[in-house]
């Protein structure tokens, strides 16, 4: 399970929205308990596949670093990503599915025209397993540990 | 130097729930060892079955990548972590347009194509090296049959005598790179094709970089050099190769995927010793043939494209276009092979031209040679001199020099005796190659005085006759 506060999916949405008719992708952090993840931050990255922007999207490794130093000052962690669907299903492709990761969330907006439409949220249990959609609670916001560890 | 290792979510299950490792060491590659000695779980999520660093993986010290400073011999620095960044990348689901349907609809209709098929198709990226003989019909193919993305690799410009079998060049193409012609052709097939060019000969040092990006290698070239490179890059990243060669009158095909079967160093682990093995420039080509093996190569590409099929791999196809008759070797897996066997010894591409032995050509003191003008010169001062052409009887039928007398290279060690030894012989060929070693020869026999013509009778008609024609 996310859990993932409107307030933080409606900055996902702005993100999938301004970058149309490109992907747009970024960071979710937060904390993992489990297979619990509860998102704290969305920080947007910059998408480098400049050569295929409308169906692609790549996180520069340098922002991946940037961030993992960041989160680690912060007692935080990079626990999914999120990427926008330009003018299709927040459902992930294949191409999606060979560059997933176990122990992520992956988020997907779909954007049509322009306009955000369904948001859902994906994983994967084994390497080579199929891709399950997680449950997204906005639910009750887990106390936040202390971020002195 | 204590170091600390930064270990993204998805790895820390494999490091006991830690979010960093210390390490105590003074290189990359010493912290990696200590790390997945302490966290032995982690070893198959960061490292491939040849030691090399997953292809998905990269790891950086501060925001520098080691792929770019000294890999695993890169010193470590005080207070600055070491990260370990998963690569994350993805996209949204190809999708058909409506005109696309139509013009795929005799794919979309068969069974094992469908609509998943083509957008498989159409979110493929196959490379090409060459866009010869074999790369013509590869490229029209694949760009009809709607790949997506296709790169070409080539430095070449269209010659007159490449029209008799690469048929993506015209005549009008003439003098002009292949790329440009290729790529016109191509997206006159199908405009929605993007085209990636490499201008430039694939080597040890940018065939990674090149060859990385796609799914798909399909090899088209002539030579042992990029043939090993192809291969031996396509083994480290984990790529399928579709090979394919072609001469005379005779073809082979096969399909090289180290992780499901052969390559094609487990089929030559050697290459031949230079000279041995005439490419077609010397011993000739039936222009179709390129025609059937690269389509051959077009159809297992696409078929491993689809996941469809009973590919070529651990199979060579031979097939000889005068009986008309296709025959099928099996191939085994060497496990003593130096790249994709148990105990592999190649890490990284090596010196190609070194391996095959095209380094250092066998020189011949420069008073052996005569230039095409020179050669002019004497005869019309009137030298004794006896013009020995060493071609084949076919290209003697093309053109040759006048007063010339013909013994063909292979005859020579037989026929030497045919030759006066107190003669100058001036030796020709069509380009110099052929009769350097004659000249050799003739030495070692006691010759007092051969002479190779420089650069053949190519160079003579350029230099000195224009009304000998260039085959």
């Amino acid at each position: 399970m996310i859990r993932l506060p409107e307030r933080l999916r409606d900055e996902i949405r702005h993100h999938g929205e301004r970058a149309f008719p490109h992907e747009c992708c970024g960071f979710l952090v937060g904390e993992a308990e489990g297979e619990v993840r509860t998102i704290l931050e969305v920080w947007p990255a910059t998408n480098g596949r400049e050569d295929s922007p409308r169906n692609r999207y790549v996180v520069p490794p340098q922002e991946i670093v940037r961030a993992e130093i960041e989160c680690r000052k912060r007692g935080l962690a990079v626990v999914g990503y999120y990427h926008s669907h330009p003018d299709a299903p927040a459902e992930p492709s294949q191409f999606d599915r060979q560059h997933a990761w176990p122990g992520y969330s992956y988020v997907i907006v779909s954007v049509r025209a322009g306009e955000t439409a369904e948001l859902c949220c994906w994983t994967i249990a084994d390497p080579e397993g199929p891709f399950v959609a997680e449950e997204i609670s906005t639910g009750p916001k887990q106390t936040v540990k202390s971020a002195a560890r | 130097m204590q170091t600390e290792i930064l270990i993204p979510t998805p790895l820390r299950r494999f490091a006991g729930d830690r979010g960093s490792v210390e390490v105590d060491a003074s290189t990359v590659g010493e912290a990696f060892e200590k790390l997945v000695q302490a966290h032995p779980a982690l070893r198959n999520h960061l490292f491939g079955d040849r030691g090399q660093l997953r292809s998905y993986v990269n790891v950086f010290i501060g925001d520098e990548e080691i792929r770019h400073l000294d890999g695993d011999r890169t010193p470590l620095k005080e207070g600055t972590p070491v990260t370990i960044v998963p690569a994350i990348a993805g996209g949204a689901p190809v999708q058909l347009e409506r005109s696309e349907i139509a013009r795929y609809s005799r794919h979309l209709i068969l069974p094992e194509v469908g609509m998943e098929g083509q957008r498989r198709l159409k979110g493929a990226s196959v490379l090409l090296i060459g866009t010869g003989g074999l790369g013509s019909p590869l490229a029209m193919y694949l760009a009809a049959a709607g790949v997506g993305r296709i790169g070409l690799v080539d430095f070449d410009v269209v010659d007159h005598s490449n029209l008799q079998r690469q048929v993506i060049h015209g005549t009008k193409d003439v003098g002009h790179p292949k790329l440009a012609s290729a790529r016109a052709r191509i997206l006159d097939i199908n405009p929605g094709a993007r085209v990636d060019l490499y201008e430039t000969r694939l080597a040890s040092d940018n065939a990674e970089r090149i060859i990385e990006p796609y799914d798909l290698v399909i090899d088209g070239t002539d030579n042992f050099p990029t043939r090993y490179l192809v291969n031996d890059v396509c083994v480290l990243q984990d790529k399928p190769n579709v090979y394919g060669s072609i001469f005379r009158f005779e073809g082979q095909a096969s399909v090289f995927w180290a992780k499901e079967g052969p390559c094609y160093r487990c089929l030559y682990p050697d290459p031949p010793p230079p000279g041995l093995v005439p490419s077609c420039a010397e011993g000739g080509v039936l222009g179709v043939l390129p025609g059937i093996i690269g389509t051959i190569q077009a159809t297992e590409g696409i078929k491993l494209l689809l996941g469809r099929g009973e590919p070529l791999i651990g199979r060579l196809l031979l097939f000889d276009a005068l009986a008309m008759r296709f025959r099928e070797l099996k191939l085994r897996k060497d496990p003593g092979c130096p790249i994709c066997g148990d105990r592999p010894t190649i890490h990284a591409p090596i010196d190609y031209e070194a391996f095959c032995g095209l380094e250092a050509p066998a020189l011949h003191p420069e008073e052996w040679d005569v230039s095409p003008r020179e050669l002019k010169a004497r005869l019309e001062r009137g030298d004794r001199l006896v013009l020995l052409d060493v071609r084949s009887p076919q290209e003697w039928e093309i053109c040759r020099l006048p007063e010339a007398r013909l013994l063909p290279a292979d005859d020579l060690p037989g026929r030497v005796q045919e030759l006066d030894s107190g003669d100058e012989i001036v030796v020709y060929c069509k380009a110099g190659i052929r009769s350097a070693q004659a000249v050799r020869f003739l030495k070692d026999a006691g010759f007092a005085r051969p002479r190779n013509l420089q650069g053949g009778i190519l160079a003579w008609a350029d230099q000195v006759d224009g009304n000998v024609p260039k085959y």
